[in-house]
């Protein structure tokens, strides 16, 4: 547990966000059991976990998706408590997650739906003209052609278009803090690293992000400063972007075996 | 053809429909009878044929029996409806007449002040009369009429008699019956032979109070190779000193012509909207009708197409957005009368707050209508478990060589869709609202571009203050 402390004194110092003690039920289940993390504004860091660890939940616990409950802990965004606040006003505080299964919304155009989410955040609306310049900036960073954002909102999208996509939104949108949920998934190698360079541009302008994913894959692209190890809903280990390594070469099991000694 | 005599008409007799000063105020006592449909007439000044028309939809209308299927019909109170107010007694209600939510749509809708009264029916002065007025003298050089019925019948009334009452006989259906009884108001338009129109008419331009009575009456002509889109109605809710609104629409398509006739209706929720619209298209033309339902409180309406020749093609594209209270029954008809016509029916209906939609169709083909084909979708979106849909899709096929294809799906807005708008920002209200102008997309992407603006916006706020 105290793995994660030594990080409040990080080169950027504040931590952007910071969970304590996290306990997230889904129906009966208690998925996570008390977890602790800190993500400084500015870092990148990954969170490793076999499938079924609750990655996934943790994700969905800090956006407020309504089906997972949280039982006990805090979580600061920003040094506000976000855990009272809808979802949509965690968003427009600046929090971001990239889906692992995005959803799709039939006849809402990728543009006209992005164009809403970005006044949302903003207290003036932005003109046509300067938000089809900032969308075919960022389309163009990402190598989308522009008539993508005529089709509707993630229907019909292939599993790499879905993902490419919530990091266009992730890069028009601009918050604080990013969670990309196995966005490595449903890439071939070329968006990958299309994606990566994307994330790691917006990286430098100090964004936060937390790396969710199951292989190192992406982890060779996007260099985590701390690399967190979830295992049955507990953080069991932190440390340095050799960790990814270790992991690689020797899987969960020693985590696992671990895990279930203690509970015997 | 009287087609020049338009030239006759002036303003200012249009402006007021009837400008003898003389004529005592008239408005029909309640209920209907052969003197109310008498004096209608007299008032009019109609030629003899029309009265005689009128007289015999009178007896239709008190023999046929309502309609046993579709809405509840049961409390529209016959008696209890004044059948013929003239124009300009319909100004005398005042604006502190109208309903507060009424007032405050205007309000969100940002209607400007000379516009609502007129909505509102409490003026009948309107500055698009001015606008009308240019546009009137364009298609004037073009030989196109488009007038208000009852002119239509005064300046050319060979054309009139020739058409009027041909596409739906006064003893076609109960309602159709009554509105050829008692009808006043509407649209005349004559498109002559290859002249393409390429302005949509709006009703809404040629604005008095006259065109939004409620036994409109609309008569459209498209002469062959010419093409036509014609616009009634409006977003903004439309208030309705009677609860009764019961029009007629009928149209005729020559051959290689095409109309299309779009319909925003946005009645008062006491309103029952109860209309008959049917056109025939002749060989190689195209008919579409566009048609939306927002209010009232119950509407039946199934826009029909006839297609009599090879090559004909019909479509109906329709909305319908029922919430609490509301019923809306409202689907299409397609008549394969001739070998390769095609159709398509494409109907989407959102049901809200325990509101009810239905889609109701019938595709009939003939015998010996060979190749011909068939289209329909009917999609179904529900907001909340208190709201229904049903669908009624009826095929009546007398031929074996047609390719007919049926879809229907109902769907709700689903939890996952919401929160993943959420959690870019958008407020529930605002992600429900986005997920329904998706859903019917595929149909307001058809409109004219102010209406289309319009559609989203009244969406947005009828999804206002719904999520609790
Ligand atoms: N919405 C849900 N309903 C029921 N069980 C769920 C739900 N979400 C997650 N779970 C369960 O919680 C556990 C963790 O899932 P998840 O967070 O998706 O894991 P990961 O993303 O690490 O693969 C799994 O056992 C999964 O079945
Ligand atoms: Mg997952």
């Amino acid at each position: 547990m105290s793995a994660t402390n030594g990080q409040m004194s990080a080169a950027n110092g504040q931590p952007t966000l910071s969970i304590r003690g996290l306990h997230v039920a889904v129906g009966d289940v208690e998925i996570l059991r008390g977890l602790d993390l800190d993500v400084p504004c500015g870092e990148v860091h990954a969170l490793m976990g076999p499938n079924g660890s609750g990655k996934s939940t943790l994700a969905n616990a800090l956006m407020g998706h309504p089906d997972y409950e949280v039982t006990a802990g805090s979580v600061h965004f920003k040094g506000q408590a976000v855990l009272d606040l809808e979802t949509d006003e965690r968003a427009r505080l600046g929090l971001f997650l990239a889906f692992q299964y995005p959803a799709e919304i039939p006849g809402v155009r990728v543009a006209s739906f992005l164009r809403m989410a970005l006044n949302a955040r903003r207290s003036e609306e932005i003109s046509v003209m300067a938000f089809r310049r900032l969308l075919l900036d960022k389309m163009k960073m990402l190598k989308m052609a522009p008539r993508f954002a005529e089709r509707y909102l993630n229907e019909g999208f292939s599993g790499g278009e879905k993902k490419r996509n919530e990091i266009l939104q992730l890069a028009v949108l601009q918050p604080d803090l990013a969670i990309l949920d196995e966005t490595d998934s449903g890439l071939d190698i070329d968006a990958l690293r299309i994606v990566a360079d994307g994330v790691n541009t917006l990286r430098a302008s100090n964004l936060g992000v937390l790396v969710i994913t199951h292989y190192q894959r992406l982890l060779n692209y996007i260099v985590p400063d701390r690399v967190h190890v979830l295992i049955d809903g507990r953080v069991v280990e932190s440390g340095g972007k050799e960790l990814v390594h270790r992991l690689e070469a020797e899987g969960y099991e020693r985590y696992e075996d671990a895990v279930s000694r203690q509970e015997a | 053809m009287a087609v020049t005599s338009v030239d006759h008409v002036g303003l200012d007799t249009y402006k007021f429909g009837f400008h003898d000063d003389i004529k005592p105020v008239y408005t029909s006592p309640k209920g209907l009878s052969e003197a109310v449909v008498r004096e209608i007439s007299r008032q009019k000044d109609e030629p003899a044929w029309m009265l005689d028309f009128r007289l015999e939809s009178l007896r239709q209308f008190e023999r046929k029996p309502m309609p046993t299927w579709g809405a509840d019909l049961s409390r529209i109170d016959f008696d209890d409806i004044h059948y013929y107010i003239r124009p300009q007694d319909r100004q005398a209600r005042s604006w502190d007449d109208v309903p507060d939510d009424i007032k405050s749509t205007f309000d969100k809708l940002g209607i400007p002040q000379a516009e609502r009264k007129f909505l509102a029916g409490v003026g009948a002065q309107y500055d698009s009369e001015v606008v009308y007025h240019s546009i009137r003298e364009d298609l004037e050089k073009q030989g196109v009429v488009f007038l208000d019925m009852d002119s239509g019948l005064r300046e050319h009334e060979d054309l009139v008699r020739q058409h009027f009452g041909t596409i739906i006989p006064n003893g076609d259906n109960k309602f159709a019956a009554l509105n050829s009884a008692v009808w006043s108001g509407g649209s005349f338009v004559y498109v002559p032979a290859g002249v393409s129109v390429d302005i949509p008419l709006q009703a809404y331009f040629r604005i008095n109070t006259q065109n939004m009575g409620q036994f409109e009456r609309t008569l459209i002509i498209v002469e062959p190779g010419a093409y036509v889109h014609y616009v009634e109605g409006c977003t903004a809710p439309v208030y309705a000193s009677d609860a009764l609104h019961s029009a007629v629409v009928e149209i005729i398509v020559k051959e290689g012509a095409r109309c299309r006739y779009t319909t925003i209706q946005n009645w008062s929720s006491d309103v029952f909207n109860l209309v008959t619209k049917r056109a025939v298209a002749y060989r190689d033309a195209t008919m579409e009708w566009v048609d939306g339902n927002l209010g009232s409180k119950v509407t039946m309406k199934y826009p029909a197409v006839y297609l009599m020749e090879p090559g004909a093609h019909g479509e109906v594209l329709s909305i319908a957005f029922a919430g609490s209270g509301q019923h809306q029954d409202a689907g299409a008809k397609m008549v394969h009368a001739a070998p390769d016509t095609s159709s398509l029916i494409t109907s989407k209906s959102i049901s809200r707050n325990g509101g009810r939609t239905a889609y109701r169709g019938y595709v009939q083909v003939l015998p010996e209508a060979e190749r011909c084909r068939a289209n329909v979708e009917c999609d179904a979106l529900l907001i909340d478990d208190r709201s229904r849909s049903d669908t009624y899709p009826y095929m009546d096929i007398e031929e074996s060589n047609v390719t007919i294809q049926h879809e229907a799906t109902v769907s709700k807005v689903s939890d996952q869709q919401v929160y993943y708008l959420m959690s870019r920002g958008l407020t529930e209200e605002q992600a429900m609202a986005l997920v329904i102008s998706g859903f019917i997309e595929p149909i307001v992407k058809e409109l004219p571009m102010e209406y289309a603006v319009e559609m989203n916006r009244l969406i947005e706020l009828q999804m206002e203050g719904s999520i609790g």
